[in-house]
């Protein structure tokens, strides 16, 4: 086991440096640049611009000054808000970003579970069915629609809780956390139910019943464990995911985290700020997947790493 | 990594103090202020959009200010002479102007904030703003190395002195320009570009910086060394970004925001009838326009083509049925509002649109076109609803007046600006909002050799040497009278089609005081204050 967890963290190397190196260049490919503008810089101040963030250098000379700072752990300055660096924005944003989402997702697998073991036990019930319609729900509509919603709903007609966020009010996070995690909530739900029907028709849970043991130990300590495989394979990049930031949620509930950075660093040709959200996320879910490999080993007996 | 805007460690401690300090805090003055987005940066030599801008007026004061009205107003400087050439600028400046630390400001830290300004390693994109200063532009393009060339002169500490190459009437307009604002040399030598953060900046302005929370909010407290300190009454002035105007929206109507920065198209009607007293509508120093590539066959060629083209689009209905918000049908460049300047039009304004239709036939068929050899348009537009839809409009019109074939790309913002630099476009969207108050600003960019800035190609050497000559006028009456004509000719060629002109779209509490709709959309918050 421990050699696994070494070997596939060893992995991660290469892995992240071919990341890098996609993402440097595929960004490099768009058209437009971090300084374009309606009306167009002067050609001379364009120069100067250039200079200072050695963007008039050749792109591998670029490409080698920016590995050889990210070996120093300096991502570089943003382009776009020129009074912080790529480290500092992403430092004040990832652990708002990570509160929000972490506590989301761990709601989300809570209600998820419970949602999707009643559902398999009442298979083809009434509960069944109308876990799984609020599950569809919570599945097709979008977040964008979900998030503006409640703000109008619980901000503005209710009053009950505040629309935007602030540091000094708590119920400012219970909307951004209730949007992220419904439909994280339905996705589970429905997986849980999935592979809780399939466990319970397998043969060894048949042979538990057969030989007389209490339903309740059939299924929370013979069925439960295996069924879970099939989610832990869905968080292993949806945490990943999720703690970075949501874009939508950010802009409707006035949030500080790092999720608009990825999108807007790209529309803004933010270089070293895409880079630097795209090391994060791909280096969270390499560390993700590599934690639910491992969460593998103690559910599913039949999973052995040597 | 030092973590000085955001202690989560403090937040706890802050909460209890925010609980026992709030029946004290209510004498307090609290303002919230929607501002459109995130500012990319507060050093106002470096800052180059309008959210910037609002902030670094409460936060810098320079030579000359805005007033309620955004007129030119003393600043810094009480009063100043002109030379009889109009070329030598003499600011004297108040002896009480201090900074956030109780530093007097000196005529030295203009010197210094203009230097910074024309700079090369400061890479300011406004550099070209102070052209008209004595080597500044040779400086700015390092033709000139020794900055104590620069045509700004401290005579003494409270005397500035500022050599223009040439008379340049709207100078003090110039100066209302952020760019040209002071910056403290000690604070911005000792941080780097780290001296706007909280702690770190020192300002002359009416408010310091005190919390900045990128994304989420930026918050400035009253300057008490300010030399008006006394007038001003809101004592905590927040910003927020406000990327979504959905949310803005509600936020004003649950009374979390005192001004909202913008009015979501779809919801004018709704204001307009339900919040008239809160809304406030009136016109902007801008227009929207689509450009014309003048280097691409036919538009190119055929001026008659294009005012067709212009002729044909029926104004009203973009700005009554898409835009919504009293938008002004434009047929001239120049936005109305420039003191003196006599508003420019195409000579077709007054005519009705079905008498504009059958001109714009009678031009197309002059050109040569018609049902057998029909005319195929591309217009290119950033994406965004609004502008397909006025696209969509336009598209229709054209068809349906002449019969033109138009095909619509859209294209995101980077790669838009990239196609227009590039002239890889035939007709684009376009639009400009002044910088300053004067006609200028509009017509300086379509000079022949402005480069790149000169988007549509436009080359009329009779149009830059009347711009030229009104540069060095100084009477006020024939200058404009010069631009006028510049204007009156550029229309005439049209390398672009004007649609409408811009307004300032806000909601503002009706317990704000101190609010004045004006042209530049400058509010200062040293001029608000909250009815009790």
């Amino acid at each position: 086991m421990f050699y696994f967890a070494v070997r596939r963290l060893l992995w991660a190397v290469p892995t992240l440096i071919l990341i890098i190196t996609i993402a440097f260049f595929l960004m490099r490919l768009a058209p437009g640049g971090p300084f374009s503008k309606e009306r167009p810089v002067a050609p001379e101040i364009l120069a100067n611009l250039n200079k200072v963030y050695h963007l008039d250098e050749s792109l591998p000379e670029q490409y080698l000054r920016y590995l050889g700072n990210i070996l120093q752990g300096d991502f570089g300055p943003s382009f776009k808000y020129k009074d912080f660096t790529v480290n500092e924005l992403i430092g004040l944003g990832f652990p708002v970003s990570a509160i929000i989402g972490g506590v989301a997702i761990l709601i989300a697998l809570i209600v998820g579970m419970g949602l999707g073991i009643i559902a398999a036990l009442r298979q083809n019930k009434t509960t069944d069915y109308a876990v799984m319609t609020v599950a569809m729900f919570g599945i097709t509509i979008p977040v964008f629609v979900v998030a503006p919603f409640m703000t109008l709903f619980f901000g503005l007609f209710l009053h009950w809780l505040p629309l935007s966020w602030s540091k000094e009010d708590w119920t400012s996070l219970i909307m951004p956390i209730a949007a992220l995690s419904l439909p994280q909530i339905a996705i589970i739900a429905r997986l849980m139910r999935g592979s809780m029907i399939e466990v319970l028709r397998s043969n060894y849970v048949r042979t538990a019943r057969a030989k007389g043991l209490p339903e309740k130990l059939a299924i929370l300590r013979h069925s439960l464990k295996p069924a879970l495989v099939p989610v832990l394979s869905y968080l292993g990049p949806a945490v990943a995911g999720i703690i970075t930031g949501s874009i939508v949620i950010e802009q409707t509930f006035n949030i500080p985290g790092i999720g608009r950075h990825f999108v807007q660093g790209a529309i803004n040709r933010d270089y070293p700020m895409v880079m630097g959200v795209t090391i994060l996320y791909g280096a969270l879910i390499v560390f993700c997947n590599l934690l639910v490999d491992i969460i593998y080993g103690f559910l599913d007996p039949k999973v052995r790493y040597d | 990594m030092k973590n000085k805007l955001f202690n989560w460690s403090a937040l706890a401690f802050a909460s209890a103090i925010a609980l026992g300090t709030a029946t004290i805090a209510s004498a307090q003055q609290v303002l919230h202020r929607g501002n459109g987005s995130e500012p990319e940066t507060l050093d106002p030599q470096k800052s180059t959009g309008v959210p910037e801008a609002m902030i670094a007026v409460d936060l810098f004061e320079g030579l000359v200010t805005y007033g309620l009205n955004a007129e030119t107003v003393p600043g810094v400087a009480e009063k100043w002479d002109v030379s009889k050439d109009g070329t030598v600028y003499t600011f004297y400046l108040r002896t009480n102007a201090k900074w956030s630390n109780g530093d007097p400001v000196t005529a030295e830290d203009f010197v210094y904030s203009f230097r910074r300004l024309v700079d090369p390693a400061t890479a300011a994109e406004y550099a070209w703003v102070v052209d008209p200063i004595l080597n500044a532009e040779q400086i700015r393009t390092a033709v000139e190395k020794d900055m104590t060339k620069l045509g700004v002169k401290a005579l003494n500490a409270h005397t500035l002195q500022i050599t223009l190459k040439a008379s340049t009437p709207y100078f003090l307009s110039l100066l209302q320009h952020h760019s040209t604002w002071p910056v403290h040399k000690a604070t911005v030598e000792k941080f780097g570009d780290q001296w706007t953060r909280p702690g770190n900046s020192v300002s002359n302005g009416a408010y310091v910086m005190a919390e900045w929370i990128p994304q989420s909010r930026i918050m400035l407290k009253k300057n008490p060394y300010f030399h008006a300190a006394n007038s001003v009454k809101i004592d905590t002035v927040y910003y927020y970004p406000t990327e979504s105007t959905a949310e803005e929206f509600k936020r004003f109507q649950a009374g979390e925001l005192h001004i909202a920065n913008d009015i979501p198209s779809d919801q004018i009607e709704f204001v307009r009838k339900n919040l008239a007293s809160e809304t406030h509508i009136s016109p902007y120093f801008g227009t929207y326009a689509y450009e014309i590539n003048l280097t691409r066959a036919p538009l190119g060629q055929q001026v008659k083509l294009r005012q067709a083209l212009s002729l044909a689009i029926d104004r009203s209905i973009i700005t009554e049925k898409i835009f919504k918000a009293g938008q002004v049908p434009a047929y001239g460049w120049v936005p109305p509002g420039v003191p003196g300047y006599q508003q420019q039009q195409l000579d077709y304004a007054k005519l009705t649109q079905a008498e504009r239709n059958a001109l714009a036939k009678k031009l197309y068929a002059e050109a040569g076109y018609g049902p057998n050899n029909v005319l195929k348009v591309e217009i290119l537009f950033n994406t965004s609803e609004n502008h397909k839809l006025a696209a969509v409009a336009v598209q229709s019109m054209w068809k349906q007046v002449l019969g033109v074939e138009t095909t619509l790309t859209n294209q995101e913002w980077k790669v838009y600006l990239d196609s227009r630099d590039q002239k890889n476009y035939q007709v684009a969207r376009a639009a400009w909002i002044g910088d300053y108050l004067d006609a200028q600003t509009f017509l300086d960019m379509y000079k022949s050799n402005t480069g790149v800035a000169n988007r549509p190609g436009y080359n009329n050497k009779e149009f830059d040497a009347l711009l030229d000559k009104a540069a060095v006028t100084q009477n006020a009456q024939e200058r404009q009278n010069l631009q006028q004509q510049a204007e009156k000719m550029f229309l005439n060629d049209m390398p672009l089609i004007p649609i409408y002109f811009y307004v300032n779209k806000h909601l503002v509490k009706q317990n704000v005081l101190g609010w004045q709709d004006n042209v530049m959309g400058f509010h200062l918050t040293r001029y608000m204050s909250l009815k009790k």
